[in-house]
């Protein structure tokens, strides 16, 4: 990947781990939204265990939303976004690395920190595997489909709550997907692969549609 | 870069009929200019006249309504805003980041731009911190600079990465008479080296040659008047 690629990279991962960054925010919030769940459920271990797939992944879903909000719009607060219009370097690919960035940041911990709060919801190890798995491949796929509302609401001061609102009807895909592959993992009525496979390809295509059209986005917002 | 061959074309910056519109308002209409290598445009006017947004439209911000912009002479596969650099009230600075991280990130960032008709040279960042009398808070946070501080390092970022077009608004806001000096003694080596600035300004800036365009309201129109030319 050429050089200006790996800087923009290295200062969006720096600018989140520092101070003012949102990097533990989200698996803060993940950690609070999962650890709430049993004392709200009751102690049924097992009705805990079948659900557990869905809890991880609405709490994955809710604090990737959470971050989403600082992703371009901090840029724009400083002008930075207008330089990055004006820098030469196609927007597209420059979308793509931010998301990248912020996925880093803030999705990967969700991940790492997910068969830790399997543990919590009386998850079998099997199962906790295949959680993180559809985790790692889905949670881009959040953050790239959360990248188009984030450019849309960049110029709006609260823009959080009508991201949210904008995000998450497409984001129902993935969490059906991911949790019915992840659910396959531990029932399997339905082979592990199908569902897994359908959200690889999610993910995908989250890569090619959230960079064109946060970038158009972007284009308008600078006026 | 280099400046021993002769170029065939002689950089030229050409706004024709530049029209916008901004929230329903139409802002100016019809407004034409030409600016050589070597040239600085200073654009003057009374407040909300549209100096501002002349200069974001000329970096490609704001959307033309009709009109082009071209920069002849330019290099060919680049629109002209990626040819120039925009110094606005904002400025790009990361409180989190060092000044100089977030002056490297600048230069790795923004694409250079090597035409013949234009010397500038690419300065190192270091180098461009000291020139301009920050080279000692280089390792800082930027949160910790002065907002004049803050300018001077924004100002720095038009040194490390060579671009022919400098789009200055209020260059001077923020900062003291030396580095006031100094801001011009740059903006007149960038003259100098064949460069084109447009500045938006309402102080006297003693800059070596100068065509001024002067925004007035009501039939929105535009004076050229050339000086030293």
């Amino acid at each position: 990947m050429s050089s200006w690629a790996m800087v923009l990279f290295q200062r969006d991962l720096r600018l989140s781990v520092r101070i003012g960054g949102s990097a533990m925010v989200g698996v803060l919030f993940f950690l609070a939204v999962v650890t709430v769940i049993p004392f709200g459920v009751g102690p049924d271990l097992n009705l805990l265990a079948r659900i557990g797939p869905a809890i991880l992944w609405i709490g994955a879903l809710l604090a990737t939303l959470l971050g989403l909000d600082r992703l371009f719009q901090a840029d724009r607060e400083d002008g930075t976004l207008d330089l990055m219009l004006m820098a030469g370097r196609p927007l597209e690919l420059v979308v793509l690395i931010k998301c990248l960035a912020h996925w880093v940041a803030t999705g990967l911990p969700l991940v790492v920190a997910a068969p830790l709060l399997s543990i919590f919801l009386n998850i079998d190890p099997v199962a906790m595997g295949a959680i993180t798995l559809t985790l790692l491949v889905g949670t881009p796929a959040l953050t790239l489909i959360g990248a188009i509302g984030a450019s849309l609401t960049v110029s709006l001061r609260r823009g959080g709550l009508l991201l949210a609102v904008l995000v998450v009807p497409l984001a129902i895909p993935v969490l059906i997907f991911g949790v019915s592959a992840a659910d396959a993992a531990i029932h399997d009525p339905v082979p592990f692969m199908t569902p897994f496979l359908i959200l690889c390809s999610l993910s995908l295509i989250a890569a090619v549609i959230g960079p064109i059209a946060a970038a158009l986005a972007l284009r308008f917002a600078g006026d | 870069m280099s400046s021993s061959r002769t170029p065939e074309y002689l950089l030229k910056l050409i706004a024709e009929n530049l029209t916008i519109d901004r929230g329903g308002r139409r802002v100016f209409q019809d407004l034409s200019f030409t600016l050589e290598s070597g040239t600085a445009l200073v654009v003057t006017g009374a407040n909300g006249i549209g100096k501002s947004s002349l200069l974001r439209t000329l970096a490609g911000l704001v959307f033309l309504s009709k009109g082009s912009i071209r920069l002849e002479g330019g290099q060919d596969d680049r629109q002209p805003q990626e040819q120039a650099h925009y110094f606005g009230h904002q400025d790009a600075v990361k409180p989190a980041l060092s000044v100089l991280e977030n002056l490297v990130f600048w230069q790795s960032f923004s694409a250079p731009v090597s035409v013949s008709s234009f010397a500038g040279q690419k300065m190192e960042p270091l180098e461009a911190l000291q020139v301009l009398g920050i080279g000692h808070t280089a390792y800082l946070p930027a949160g910790y600079l002065s907002a004049g501080q803050r300018r001077r390092l924004s100002l720095c970022r038009l040194l490390v990465t060579p671009r022919p077009v400098w789009l200055m608004d209020e260059p001077t806001s923020a900062l003291d008479k030396a580095s006031e000096g100094q801001l011009l003694e740059l903006m007149n080596g960038h003259i100098a080296h064949g460069g084109l600035i447009v500045t938006a300004t309402h102080t006297d800036l003693a800059l070596d040659r100068v065509q001024i365009l002067h925004l007035k309201a009501e039939i929105v129109e535009a004076l050229l008047a050339e000086e030293d030319f």
